[in-house]
């Protein structure tokens, strides 16, 4: 997916000249081809995420549109008052792209796991945040992020994640996507836990129950709609996202009920309000903190069983 | 200090007892700067602000906005009675400088953002082959922000000759002297050392300043900046060097006569 990304970078940038990649310091031989082919527009800069979004702000002013690319937790995290004051307050395209959003760099430990990157950046005016689940995905959205007015945080997952959304064939930003139609239980995701509901889905296929996905490659803007239409025509809702409890996917859902007056069970799975203890792989890291196919199984199973709805 | 110093500094005033609040002597130190600039130095039109041919100017030390905000006046940007209005809910003149005022490039107040910014403005015009020139005016203290040396860094890889950073080093920050607060020693030295040009000035003389800016760029592959030696409050005697002037909200009506008068008479 990371490299899906940055090869639409590439090519974006050779259909239109207001396009720039800037880098911070990132591995040998990225984007080679860029560099070669349109060397202008392309900048690797230090280990400096203020400067360097300050800088795109700038050029952004003279009518570019930069993509800035470095691990999630620095982009996010490190420079976030260059995002608040340089980037949203005076609503300029650029489009960060944050490499592990999540656990996917579990092995490296805490300062480089993203957990609240969604949460911080939802608060913020004229932001729009897209977490896509798989390459399919990110190739259909990424030709949409250039047009849009304002900034774009594009959260990345690890790469190479089994492809599941190859069945949709429409994208539009903010336009959540039904990946399958059930009845009763509601799955909602974001990101990379697309593949573990579809996961959890077939299983439970197995055992003649149907439950529906949606799936929110987009986070802000979010058209409601359909999620509201989704949340009334179903008994109970099950979030699920690599991002702490607070603040995100499953804020955002329990926030769109209140607000709506829509009074249903709700199990948001999502990492605690704790530091991750222990290194290892994303998806083991994960399924430590129960954020799996198995864990989505148990809570379908559990929100049917208190509902007593017979499957 | 001649008249038009003293009535750039008198519009200052009217914005800040108005308001009954703001960051004045940070203000008076940068009023000469300000003006050498506008009257001499940069290609504007108050007419149509956002013309693209326009040099850019960034106050990053935003702070020293009514300054800014009295030049502005004085070019026609908007009007005087804007100045009256000053930090107040039906004006749009506030405490920090936005975008949306005619004539602001940048929204600054949160210290070492301008510098980048700059940046991006100057590489912008070189990849567009444009032949205007970006300024970018920084606080001493300002220069404390790690981001303001990683600007540096980028300037000149860069090698960005259309980018003057100037400083308004007037030796003081809120709390104190800058030497005691966070000691910018050798500050030539140290822009010199990070690949920029640089020039040191007396910032309250409009020959000195009017004088470098035009040398500027002082060299063709490498950014410039001017120093400029300052005083903190320059122009009425107790507030010069006063860190109780830096930012004010809290003055009677016999302060506000003290400070007209202290300033004197000028013929606008």
């Amino acid at each position: 997916m990371r490299k899906t990304c940055l090869n639409m970078v590439y090519k974006l940038a050779k259909q239109d000249s207001r396009i720039i990649f800037i880098g911070s310091d990132l591995g040998a031989g990225t984007l080679e081809e860029f560099k070669r082919e349109v060397p202008d527009r392309f900048f690797m800069e230090g280990i400096s995420e203020q400067a360097i979004l300050g800088m795109s702000a700038g050029l952004a002013m003279e009518g570019f549109i930069p993509y800035v690319n470095t691990i999630a937790s620095f982009i996010t995290r490190r420079a976030f008052e260059q995002i608040v004051i340089d980037l949203c307050l005076h609503n300029l395209p650029v489009r960060l792209i944050g490499n592990g959003g999540g656990l996917v760099y579990g092995p490296l430990g805490p300062t480089h796991q993203t957990f609240e990157d969604i949460a911080i950046l939802r608060t913020l005016p004229n932001m729009a945040i897209l977490a896509p689940a798989d390459a399919h995905e990110m190739k259909n959205l990424m030709p949409l992020t250039v047009d849009l007015k304002g900034p774009v945080y594009i959260r990345l997952a690890k790469g190479h994640d089994p492809v599941v959304t190859d069945c949709i064939k429409y994208y539009k930003i903010g336009e959540p996507v039904v990946l399958k139609k059930g009845k009763n239980v509601l799955i909602i995701t974001t990101g990379r836990t697309l593949q573990m509901a579809v996961e959890a889905a077939e299983k439970l296929k197995l055992n003649s129950i149907d439950v529906t996905i949606l799936h929110c490659h987009t986070l802000k803007p979010l058209n409601t709609e359909p999620i509201l239409e989704h949340l009334s025509s179903h008994e109970c809702v099950i979030t699920v996202e690599e991002h702490s409890v607070i603040g995100g996917l499953g804020s955002l859902i329990s926030e769109l009920m209140i607000d709506n007056k829509i009074f249903k069970p709700i199990k948001k799975i999502a990492l605690p309000d704790k530091f991750i203890e222990g290194y290892g792989r994303q998806l083991d890291l994960l399924k430590k903190y129960s954020i799996d196919s198995d864990s989505i199984i148990s809570a379908t199973y559990f929100l049917l069983k208190d509902l007593g709805v017979n499957k | 200090m001649d008249d038009r110093s003293r009535y750039l500094r008198k519009l200052i005033l009217d914005g800040f007892t108005s308001a009954k609040r703001g960051h004045l002597a940070p203000a008076f130190s940068l009023v000469e700067i300000l003006r050498v600039l506008y009257d001499d130095i940069l290609k504007y039109d108050p007419v149509n602000p956002s013309w693209e041919e326009r040099d850019r100017l960034i106050l990053s030390k935003g702070h020293g906005c009514l300054a800014l905000y009295a030049i502005l006046v004085d070019k026609g940007f908007f009007s005087k009675e804007e100045l009256t209005k000053f930090c107040s809910m039906n004006g749009i003149l506030g405490g920090h400088p936005e975008i949306k005022i005619p004539g602001v490039e940048a929204s600054t107040g949160s210290l070492g953002h301008g510098l980048a910014i700059g940046i991006g403005m100057a590489i912008g015009a070189k990849l567009k082959k444009k032949n205007w020139r970006v300024f970018v005016i920084l606080g001493d203290g300002e220069c404390n922000e790690g981001s303001i040396w990683e600007s540096a860094l980028i300037a000149a890889k860069h090698n960005l000759s259309n980018l003057c950073v100037i400083i308004d080093y007037n030796k003081f920050q809120s709390y104190g002297h800058v030497i005691e607060v966070s000691n910018l020693a050798n500050l030539m030295e140290k822009w010199c050392a990070f690949g920029f040009d640089v020039k040191e000035v007396d910032g309250h003389s409009v020959n000195e300043l009017k004088e470098v800016f035009q040398d500027f760029p002082f060299h063709s592959d490498r950014p410039s900046v001017v120093i400029c030696h300052t005083i903190k409050g320059k122009g009425i005697d107790f507030v010069e060097n006063n860190l109780s002037w830096h930012h004010k909200s809290n003055f009677s009506h016999e302060d506000i006569k003290k400070l007209y008068g202290a300033l004197g008479e000028y013929n606008a």
